[in-house]
């Protein structure tokens, strides 16, 4: 039976088990539009602003493991997905993005909103198409999403001409596709192990350095194995957090810029580093010239420009991060004889003695509200068991220190672009995912007004996720680094006219709470979460100048931690 | 350190695009670059020159490798090569001049066309270095205008780059 382009768009969606296209209509995806209105099977959800919609997507993606996906129109529809495409990107997120676009005809003749998508679109995703025929139209989306999910993950734009949607052809989904130029890579050679594995039971100050390619691989139980087998110490990156349980002896604490005194000295002396997905991002290495200068590097990537790129590893193991680990626990297993836990024995001792610095160590106050103090009641009253979005910023740090991961999937943040905006729509994806589970965005008062309209959204489809405003009515982490390094000159890092968001929640048709005093944090956010329908809105009113502790400064380097005056 | 790097890419509507961009979103030097398709009508050749230390070099491969339309690539200068560039040099041509003209030209194997009275075009193929060193023995002769295609080559090992 022949169909129209647009038919054919939203069948390839059905054929790839989409439930939900986040989305805005314009002109040029009309066709499309028309045809998601005639079919019950993807559901789309209308959001107030593009970014909107790749943040949702987004959201979606991270908590499930399964593709985000957007639709937009051309021009300002798709320039305004452009920042959500490209936080997808740099934390490998698989979307799948598809775009209107002018009729072809006329593309090239600065047509009215017409943009080059995928011109402006290439350096932020992973790869792009332009439907020149309506013939290929399904084989493009099977590549799409292809390439989205598999190997290292990312966003793929494929980019539509309004008349193409409108022609008439056969609809055959291809069942299998096959990209010469695509190869895929899994597993490392047997040799690699062996000695890979050599060297990890040999090393006598080991880390277990991990990312969100642990994460993105579902290799959690992999990862629990390796460490626990060897009585390694254990790091996550802050994209990495929950791959490994916070409240195990193991867990040394997060890494980084915020990570713990004890997670980063250890990188810092250690003999081994044994990185799993994770990149030696410049937020994890601090300066480069003086990284872990005893340290062997063993770093696994599905992405082999990553080895080598920041940090110059001695093994490298290029695989999906969940084989390797397999193949690890193999041989490890095999050779179980050979571990010594005499060998970490003085290394235990000397994390022992940086974990008693007690580096997130904050001072409570019974006056005003610490935001550190909020995060911690929100893990008691969800139990830790809460998706956690957030924004970027000090509430994201707080968020990252204190809540507690104990499992993938759950802390949903923009670790690479670092994008403000992104908790509130992240946070309606992962709520249109899991109905049943509790979301909670921990946002500022900065950032959550980047996207406040998806606030609409959220009323539009009933979604009661739990917005937990950290109010200091300063863009914080940038006043944190005036303080430190503009000798407190706030130059434009304060919010001088701040709405009632208590008002602005109840305006969308939600509640709004403002919660001021230290002993009100715990009722409010029980009375919250027990609102089970309803989107709440709870402006905590914090301290105004609480920063960041531990900090490692830009450019400094491990041992070089600013640590809060001692309790 | 002077690189060339062949890739072997899918000849469809972008790809240039994206390898440029890739060159010029991460800082990369391009010296050179040539295209066109293959014996393969699905496949193109691209030849890349660029400079850079090892490290730089490797960042490199491994960044184009990963572009979706990238089949394969070698970086040719590691082994023994054969690389060609052609260069079209439009001259001035005064009449004392016309015997030194010929003669440098027929050193370079190079050959004179579309001669007028008044001007004409020099055409000769080699190695970048070698086409410098034509230019550097013109001096003297106005030269207007040039046109150096960018270097293609290929490894002189055994075998050749495939998909």
């Amino acid at each position: 039976m022949q169909l129209t382009g647009a038919d054919i768009v939203v069948q390839s969606l059905k054929e790839e088990g989409v439930e939900y296209v986040f989305g805005y209509p314009g002109g040029a995806a009309l066709h499309i539009y028309d045809a998601f209105h005639r079919q019950d099977d993807v559901q789309h959800i209308l959001v107030r602003h593009e970014q909107g919609a790749t943040h949702a997507a987004d959201g979606f993606a991270r908590a499930t493991g399964k593709p985000g996906v957007v639709m937009v129109t051309s021009g300002p529809g798709i320039t305004n997905a452009i920042t959500g495409i490209a936080t997808a990107y740099m934390d490998s997120i698989p979307m799948v993005v598809l775009s209107g676009q002018v009729m072809a005809p006329l593309i090239g003749f600065d047509a009215f909103q017409e943009i080059d998508a995928v011109g402006i679109s290439r350096p932020c995703v992973k790869h792009n198409f332009l439907i020149q025929n309506v013939e290929d139209i399904a084989a493009t989306i099977k590549k799409a999403f292809h390439i989205a999910t598999s190997g290292r993950p990312g966003p793929v734009l494929v980019d539509i001409p309004k008349d193409i949607t409108a022609q008439l052809t056969e609809f055959i989904y291809p069942k299998d596709i096959a990209m010469r130029s695509y190869p895929d890579v899994k597993a490392a050679r047997p040799a690699e192990i062996v000695g890979a594995v050599e060297a990890i039971l040999n090393a006598k100050k080991p880390v277990v350095y991990t990312g969100g390619g642990v994460v993105l691989a579902k290799a959690q139980e992999e990862l629990r194995d390796f460490v626990q087998t060897l009585g390694f110490p254990c790091t996550n990156t802050l994209m990495g957090l929950g791959a490994y349980p916070h409240n195990d002896p193991l867990f040394i604490g997060m890494l980084g810029m915020h990570g713990t005194y004890e997670a980063n000295m250890a990188m810092h002396d250690a003999d081994l580093i044994v990185a799993l997905g994770a990149r030696f991002d410049d937020r994890i290495t601090g300066a480069l010239d003086d990284f872990a200068p005893g340290a062997k590097i063993l770093h696994v990537d599905i992405d082999p420009s990553v080895i080598d790129k920041n940090i110059k590893a001695d093994i490298a193991i290029i695989g999906d991060v969940k084989q390797v680990l397999t193949q690890f626990n193999r041989e490890i297993a095999r050779r179980v004889k050979d571990i010594n836990p005499e060998l970490t024995k003085d290394w235990w001792k000397q994390i022992a003695e940086w974990q008693g610095l007690d580096s997130l160590w904050y001072e409570h106050s019974d006056t005003v509200i610490k935001p550190q103090y909020v995060v911690q009641k929100l893990h008691e009253v969800t139990g830790g068991d809460a998706y956690v979005t957030s924004d970027v910023g000090q509430h994201q740090m707080f968020a990252a220190q204190f809540y507690g991961f104990s499992d993938t999937h759950k802390w949903i943040n923009s670790g690479g672009l670092g994008t403000m905006g992104f908790g509130l729509p992240a946070a309606m994806g992962v709520k249109l995912a899991f109905p049943d589970s509790d979301v909670a965005c921990v946002t500022g008062e900065g950032s959550i007004q980047m996207c406040i309209q998806e606030l609409g959204t959220c009323k539009q489809y009933g979604l009661p996720v739990k917005v937990i405003n950290l109010n200091n009515r300063y863009l914080g982490m940038v006043r944190q680094w005036q303080e430190f390094n503009y000798e407190k000159r706030y130059s434009n890092s304060y919010m001088d006219s701040l709405p009632d968001f208590v008002a602005l929640a109840e305006a969308y048709g939600h509640v709004g709470m403002q919660i001021t005093k230290p002993s009100d944090v715990e009722g409010a956010l029980r009375e919250a979460f027990a609102l089970k329908d309803r989107l709440v809105f709870m402006d905590f009113i914090t301290d105004r100048e609480e920063n960041v502790y531990p900090m490692i400064e830009a450019g400094k380097n491990h041992h070089e931690m600013r640590l809060r005056p001692a309790k | 350190m002077r690189h060339i790097i062949s890739v072997l890419l899918e000849n469809e509507s972008g790809a240039l695009s994206r390898v440029s961009g890739l060159f010029s979103a991460r800082g990369y030097n391009i010296e050179s670059l040539t295209v066109a398709p293959t014996n393969d009508p699905t496949l193109s050749r691209m030849t890349i020159v660029t400079i850079g230390d090892d490290r730089k070099i490797d960042q490199i491969e491994k960044q184009l490798f990963k572009l979706v339309d990238v089949a394969a690539l070698e970086d040719i200068t590691i082994s023994g090569h054969l690389e060609r560039e052609v260069i079209l040099a439009k001259v001035v041509i005064k009449p004392e001049q016309k015997a030194d003209l010929e003669r440098i030209v027929k050193a370079f194997n190079g050959s004179l066309i579309d001669v007028s009275d008044t001007q004409s075009i020099i055409e000769m193929s080699g190695s970048s270095e070698k086409i410098d060193e034509l230019l550097n023995s013109l001096s003297g002769i106005q030269i207007i205008e040039i046109a150096r295609s960018g270097v293609t080559g290929l490894s002189a090992s055994e075998g050749a780059l495939s998909v």
